[in-house]
């Protein structure tokens, strides 16, 4: 499907885990025991690749903004290194048999934000004597990040665990998200948006990030439990088997609370993004084009009646048609973003000589306007390629999970990937009105950065179950609630 | 759950395939407009990092220039000349924008210009940095000093033109109050704002170009004008003219007119003079009666030929004010006899620039052949080869030489009658002062001096135009001699003194 290197330790091709398996059932005689390439060489190589790549990226924004190269740069090119090749022997230790190209991808893109970030301190930092840098703040997020992705692979040693308690991590998820609007404005606004937990002089928390994790878990493992209901009841009409709303009663209460608590704090990007995750997941249960399309009705609705109440939104929408109206207003924003992609033009000014800075928030919603001025078309597209591999790589392994649950979270965190990279990097070329998110990985932004770790180790997680070899442990051990996955599998390899 | 998955994944891929496809509009279609949008500030601030040409004075004396610095930006410019220049540097500001010569000649400075076609390509082709050309003015050093310094020692608001007459090219023009360029051009941009907003604050504004950007009432040195209108038609400097302190106007319902002061012209107790004692001792009634006399059409006329025309104009880029007559009709048509008498002396309607006051100076001074003023000696590229050598350019015979030799021996009646520090021992100089009343009040409201004048009368090396608004330091007592002529005659004497 993506023809990368890291295939060739799989199989490659969508057929993936039909042939999967049957070769490593016929891998299993030859070498006497159970044992399979497992990919880690490549990741370890491919990791050294990103590595190279990003302090080759490093020395360039030095030697355009200083005229000057620092023998430190080695050092923090070899201290990133490092901090992801332990990651690695985490992932070697934990998920041996995880996908080899997700982690050398994400640190590609954390690596290319995190010089993005300190570029852009370097510009502000001219700009205005006493700015706060934020380079070092992200490579601490980073690091933290890294713990928990370590954490979570550690107290999540099987995916199916996650499917126990789903509406226990729906509400905890939902009186997280909820939280902010409990607050006074001060422990809760930034930037008008009132969806933050602000501990003054210490972090700010966006709880929204990790909400929109628990959501996806609840909704798989909602709609794994459903899947029967939901694909064959309902009355027909107009040709469309229409659903019965009783049977995604919960889901349907849960999305209406998150959307209502978002919109109302003001942030779209993040409650259009749960909708659409969520509406795809009903989607891949049930299999039934009737729900898009109610979704996609329902959206519009709900789309225009968020036109006519919130005035924030209206702006964004008339700066998305007429960017050039106000260009040193409203449009200001969008306006500039687009002069510094055009400034870029197709091979970009290069890293450190170009003026992303221009742009507002540029090392936030923003960053791949300050990409695109600085690597150009070709930059900014091998970037978006990037998280297309690694969208890739997920759906693969929801298409490769042996059981209905992990294969829907997979899926449904992949598709969040996407979906917000498309959201966001659609918002800040002016493809689609602009709804703040950050780009995943590459943002600055502490909670995003844990959020995304938290979604890469699952995926981990998941494709590491895929690809495991069946050894004794699974016959028995495999009982109880899983018996229902048992016979889908069955069904699915007859087919 | 497989096949909706496989759509899924495709419609992800359609998604961020469309991103591309936008992004690639954005990134080639539409690169260049993007690029060159006036509001992209991208496309200014990769010019600011450039080796950006020298503004330099007559002698290579830098006005400004480029050095190289660790930041950034790689060049900070500097204005080594300071306040004395900022009229006509003006400033290079990331953040406000180019001013002046360096908005004016931005595209030689920066490198731009087709002109250094050249050098732009050998720029390319070796991957040096581009540099810009250089501009020379022909402001000479120590008049723009004298100038400036007469103007801001005592704190005046005013403005100080110096020409060379024979050619046109000036080698002074002052403004005062000014202000120092080099934080405008800082890196820093609070330093910029502050001294910006600094800047647009400042009462009276330091930003107007007095000698160019305004036009005042040039009260009595208007008196040239008339003079030369009037030897035009029937009038010699012997021609007895009224003496009388006050006169009656016609067609005003009883106003009057009087001589400085209400004194008889001349110290004559009213008994007619020469035109030569009515200009030597400036009387209003006998101009007044003058330009009655020879009526509006002439006085226009003559007033158009030495560029009063009522229209802008500019010189080398830098927008010059309309300097002008006013209409002196009614509102019929028919001529304002009022309106006349009051224009013979300067007022009503009557207003110059101080570069236009200097412009008839020189006028006479170079045997009645109005030259072309300009700013910039030659232009040169980065190696300081020339590409472009200025050559004065004649605008006409304003009057016939004749004319202009008898004006120039008024004139020196005129400096010899005209009280006052700051004359020069062994140079004879042609002069004429001017108070002018101007406001809404003029009696209770300082008046603006004057003095236009060029040296040596015989063969003139300069004509210089000074202009001190409401009366510099002398309130309502000043007077053309008072204030403006000291000033005048220091620019005079540093103007021959560089040329001796």
């Amino acid at each position: 499907m993506t023809g990368s290197p890291g295939s060739s330790s799989g199989n490659g091709g969508p057929a993936g885990s039909a042939t999967g398996s049957a070769n490593a059932s016929s891998a299993a005689p030859l070498n006497g025991r159970v044992r399979r390439r497992t990919g880690r060489g490549a990741e370890l190589g491919l990791l050294i690749f990103a590595a190279i790549i990003v302090t080759a990226a490093l020395m360039i924004v030095e030697l355009n903004q200083h005229q000057a190269l620092k023998i430190e740069l080695l050092y923090y090119g070899g201290g990133y290194l490092a901090v992801f090749a332990i990651a690695h022997v985490v992932v070697r230790a934990l998920a041996p048999y995880a996908d080899p190209l997700m982690l050398p991808l994400v640190a590609l893109l954390n690596g290319l934000g995190l010089v993005m970030i300190y570029r852009l301190d370097l510009a502000e930092a001219v700009k205005h004597a006493n700015a706060t840098p934020q380079a070092p703040l992200q490579l601490l997020w980073t690091a933290v990040s890294l713990v928990l992705f370590l954490v979570t692979l550690l107290v999540i040693r099987d995916h199916t665990s996650l499917q126990s308690y789903p509406y226990t991590l729906a509400f905890a998820g939902l009186l997280f998200l909820a939280m902010p609007a409990a607050l006074p404005r001060s422990l809760s606004e930034v930037n008008g948006a009132k969806i933050w937990i602000r501990i003054p002089g210490l972090l700010s928390v966006q709880p929204s990030e990790f909400a929109k994790i628990t959501l996806i878990v609840f909704a798989a493992a909602f709609l794994v439990s459903k899947r029967g209901v939901l694909s064959t009841a309902g009355p027909r009409f107009l040709g469309l088997t229409l659903p019965r709303i009783r049977d995604l009663g919960p889901l349907v209460a849960l999305l209406a609370v998150s959307l209502a608590v978002l919109v109302l704090g003001n942030d779209l990007g993040p409650a259009l993004l749960i909708f659409g995750v969520l509406l795809a997941m009903v989607y891949l249960a049930t299999g039934r084009v009737s729900w898009l399309i109610i979704g996609l009705l329902a959206f519009a609705g709900g789309a225009v009646v968020a036109y006519q109440l919130v005035p924030h939104l209206r702006v964004r929408v008339d700066i998305w048609m007429h960017p050039f109206a106000d260009p040193q207003g409203a449009g200001y924003q969008l306006v500039q973003s687009l002069f510094g992609l055009g400034t870029g033009g197709i091979f970009g000014t290069g890293l450190g000589a170009g003026r992303p800075d221009i742009v507002p928030y540029a090392s936030t919603d923003f960053i791949t306007a300050a990409l695109g001025e600085e690597l150009g078309l070709v930059g900014l597209t091998a970037i978006i390629v990037c998280f297309m591999i690694l969208v890739g790589r997920g759906m693969r392994a929801a298409l490769a999970a042996r059981d209905n649950f992990g294969s829907l979270l997979a899926a449904g965190l992949s598709f969040s990937i996407g979906l917000q990279v498309f959201v966001i990097i659609g918002g800040v070329t002016g493809l689609i009105p602009l709804t703040g998110l950050t780009t995943p990985f590459v943002s600055y932004g502490g909670s995003s950065l844990l959020a995304n770790y938290i979604i890469l180790a699952l995926l981990l997680r998941i494709s590491d179950s895929t690809r495991r070899p069946p050894v004794k442990r699974t016959g028995p051990r495999r009982t109880g609630t899983l018996a229902q996955a048992h016979t889908e599998i069955l069904s699915r390899s007859a087919k | 759950m497989k096949p909706s998955m496989r759509k899924l994944g495709a419609a992800i891929i359609v998604m961020l395939v469309a991103l591309m496809a936008n992004l690639t509009y954005i990134q080639v279609v539409k690169a260049v407009d993007y690029r060159h949008d006036p509001n992209n500030r991208r496309t200014v601030l990769e010019e600011y990092s450039r080796a950006r040409g020298q503004i330099t004075a007559s002698g290579g004396v830098v006005l400004a220039q480029s050095n190289p610095s660790k930041d950034q930006y790689r060049y900070q410019r500097v204005y080594p000349g300071g306040a004395m220049y900022a009229n006509l540097t003006g400033y290079y500001s990331l953040r406000y924008g180019p001013t002046g010569l360096e908005r004016l000649q931005n595209d030689l400075l920066a490198g731009n210009d087709p002109q250094l076609f050249v050098e732009q390509l050998s720029d390319l082709i070796t991957g040096r940095d581009p540099q810009g050309g250089n501009v020379q003015l022909t402001i000479v050093p120590a008049v723009q000093k004298a100038a400036y310094d007469g103007l801001s020692a005592k704190g005046y608001v005013g403005a100080v033109v110096a020409i060379n007459p024979s050619t046109g090219a000036i080698l002074a023009m002052a403004s005062t109050p000014s202000y120092d360029p080099n934080p405008l051009a800082s890196h820093s941009e609070d330093v910029q704002r502050k001294a910006y907003n600094k800047l647009v604050e400042a009462s009276p504004s330091p930003i107007l170009d007095r000698t160019i950007g305004a036009v005042y009432p040039p009260g009595s040195t208007f008196k040239l004008v008339v003079t030369a209108a009037a030897l035009q038609h029937g009038f010699t400097p012997q021609s007895q003219v009224p003496g009388a302190p006050t006169i009656t106007l016609p067609d005003t319902g009883g106003a009057t007119l009087s001589n400085y002061d209400k004194e008889a012209c001349a110290g004559r107790g009213g008994a007619p003079v020469t035109l030569t004692q009515a200009l030597a001792y400036s009387c209003n009634t006998a101009y007044a009666t003058v330009a009655m006399d020879i009526g509006a059409a002439a006085l226009k006329q003559q007033a158009a030929a030495f560029g009063i025309t009522g229209e802008n104009s500019s010189i080398d880029g830098f927008p010059v004010a309309a300097s002008r007559t006013g209409t002196m009709e009614t509102a019929s048509g028919a001529t304002d006899l009022g309106a006349l008498a009051q224009s013979g002396i300067g007022q009503r309607d009557v207003a110059l620039t101080p570069l236009e006051d200097a412009v008839v100076a020189a006028t006479i001074a170079n045997g009645g052949k109005r030259m072309q003023p300009y700013l910039i000696e030659k232009t040169t590229r980065p190696d300081l080869s020339v590409i472009e050598q200025a050559a004065p350019v004649a605008l006409g015979q304003a009057i016939p030489a004749t004319v202009a030799d008898e004006i120039r021996t008024m004139m020196v009646a005129s400096e010899n009658a005209t009280p006052g520090s700051g004359r020069i021992a062994g140079i004879t100089i042609a002069s004429k002062t001017g108070t002018a009343e101007h406001g809404t009040d003029p009696k209770n409201t300082p008046p603006h001096a004057w003095y236009v004048a060029f040296a040596p009368a015989d063969h003139p090396k300069v004509a210089v135009a000074v202009f001190v608004a409401n009366g510099g330091d002398r309130g309502l007592n000043a007077t053309g001699a008072t204030v403006a002529a000291p000033i005048g005659r220091d620019v005079i004497a540093a103007a021959l003194a560089g040329l001796s």
